[in-house]
């Protein structure tokens, strides 16, 4: 039962005021600039955009700073913001076969059309911690490849466009083939409630937006033996796509910008049946920004909750649908387990009673009138 | 046949406009201003719709290539606006800088204007010149990180 808490409000006040106050931190240094938080913690940016579900740097930038580094604070932020906004529409999906590449592997071919581009990884770093950063300025210390390598560009441009993986074995047909697009409108969450089962979609949007952390433990179970699948990672690509507009008073549609995604392709073990021969089956991973990790979680746990499509035993948790999509958000899950430290006194008043109760009927003497009330 | 020809020389017309509007799209505001001051004299223009921001939901296709799925939403500023004279242009672009969709939509409108277009392209010209160079970094610089698996091949006879 919620019942009205009031007075505080000084109190609430000035909690705030000291809440800006330890925001801003020593004021003896500058304060941090959303371009700084942009431009520099860029990886923080990306996940809140990807889990806020709103692709606008500037905004996660100005959301990290106002939640003090507090992810999921500046997600939450995020989420609230977005519903001030009307909506335009939706865009054509975005053509990952067509992006501005930054970083593209595959662990299962080596040597794919366009080659294996490590990108800006922490993959085969040291993971030693790197001193010459704490000083304050280190900036001309950085190698600028660019103008290393000027020599690349002519080549680089050449090869453009780059045939995802999947396209590739999938020419085979020994990997199963990606459902075909029906013309139909994809079930949108964030404007009809779920109810389960649901479509591919539907989980592919819930995931897309689900947090890291959770999707990353759950797809390490599938790896572990509950639900496991076997699985490559095809191929893993970041990089820029093009968002495309369909807007009706023109009558024809108009590219409105770049957005960079990560997405992750896994491969996973095949099954076959009756009706179709063994071949490679698939989980699917994409997220807004560089979020490989995130991606490759997602690819997993996208591939688990598959399990009754491809005939597999259920069981695992990771393949518990209403399970998984229903606790992967991280706004929904903090809003609830957080909202434990708010006023429940009232609610507690009753708990006591009510223990007290029993506590007078176990040992048969009668319930004290006079107890303390917890309830102010 | 005359009814191609004009079809086709539509289509191409709806090609270039496209072609403009993604490099409006993609012009920083300080481009889009200095292209005005070299369009300058202006004409009068009004709000057809106020300029403003809102949010697209961002679709991908499960598998990369297969049925649409809702990804999530990006902001857009969008703005419309109709010069003196008649033709009206339109803004769309990512982000939140209304005023950078307005210059946009404004530019549009001149481009509308045969008296006026090969301006307007000149003037596109060093946006186009810049967002080239940038992808041309961009892939120089990824292709730099590429693994040469040959080089891997033991260093016997």
């Amino acid at each position: 039962m919620y019942v009205a808490a009031k007075g505080g409000e000084k109190a609430i006040r000035n909690a705030h005021k000291l809440l800006a106050k330890r925001r801003r931190g020593n004021k003896n240094l500058p304060s941090v600039t959303l371009e700084q938080i942009a431009s520099q913690l860029s990886l923080a940016v990306d996940r809140v955009m990807a889990e806020g579900s709103l692709y606008d740097t500037h905004l996660a930038a100005l959301a990290i700073k106002q939640a003090r580094g507090d992810l999921i604070e500046a997600i939450f932020l995020i989420r609230a913001f977005r519903t001030t906004l009307p909506r335009f529409g939706a865009s054509q999906p975005l053509d990952t076969g067509d992006m501005l590449v930054r970083r593209r592997v595959s662990a299962t071919f080596k040597d794919l059309p366009g080659g294996q581009l490590l990108g800006p990884t922490f993959d085969y770093t040291h993971r030693l911690l790197d001193t010459s950063l704490a000083t304050a300025d280190q900036a001309g210390e950085v190698d600028d490849q660019a103008n290393a390598a000027p020599a690349l560009s002519d080549a680089a441009d050449a090869a453009s466009k780059m045939p995802r993986v999947t396209d590739l074995i999938g020419a085979e047909g020994l990997i199963e083939a990606s459902p075909v697009d029906a013309g139909g409108e994809p079930f949108d969450i964030t404007r009809a409630p779920v109810s389960f089962p649901v479509d591919r979609a539907t989980r592919l949007q819930t995931l897309a937006r689900g947090d890291e952390g959770y999707l990353l433990a759950l797809g390490y179970s599938t790896q572990r033996g509950y639900a496991r699948s076997h699985p490559f990672v095809g191929e893993i690509r970041f990089g820029d796509v093009e968002v495309i507009l369909d807007v009706p008073e023109l009558g024809f549609p108009v590219s409105i910008g770049e957005v960079q995604v990560t997405e992750c392709q896994m491969v996973n073990q095949f099954k076959g049946s009756a009706a179709e021969p063994p071949q490679f089956t698939r989980g699917y991973g994409l997220v807004f920004g560089q979020c490989e990790r995130k991606a490759m979680s997602m690819a997993l746990v996208e591939r688990a909750l598959r399990w009754q499509e491809l005939g597999e035993e259920p069981g695992a948790p990771a393949q518990d649908e209403e399970f998984v999509l229903s606790h992967c958000d991280n706004v929904q899950a903090t809003g609830f387990v957080e909202h434990l430290k708010l006023p429940h006194y009232v609610d507690f008043q009753a708990e006591l009673d009510l223990v007290r109760r029993m506590r007078a009927e176990a040992s048969g003497k009668p319930a004290a009138d006079e107890m303390k009330e917890a309830a102010e | 046949m005359p009814n191609d020809s004009k079809n086709s020389s539509h289509h191409n017309e709806i090609a270039a406009r496209q072609a403009a509007l993604a490099t409006l799209a993609r012009a920083r505001r300080d481009e889009l201003e200095s292209m005005l001051a070299h369009l300058a004299p202006l004409p009068v223009a009004g709000d057809l719709r106020p300029a403003e921001v809102g949010l697209v939901m961002l679709r991908g296709r499960t598998g990369g290539d297969g049925a649409p799925f809702n990804l999530g939403e990006a902001t857009v500023s969008r703005a419309a606006i109709r010069v003196e004279g008649g033709a009206t242009g339109f803004g769309y672009r990512l982000g939140r800088d209304v005023a950078a969709a307005r210059h946009g939509a404004l530019i549009d409108a001149l481009w509308q204007d045969a008296r006026r277009r090969d301006a307007v392209e000149a003037a596109l010209a060093p946006v186009r010149a810049r967002l080239a160079t940038e992808a041309r970094t961009v892939r120089a610089e990824t292709a730099a990180t590429k693994v040469d698996f040959f080089t891997l091949v033991r260093g016997e006879d």
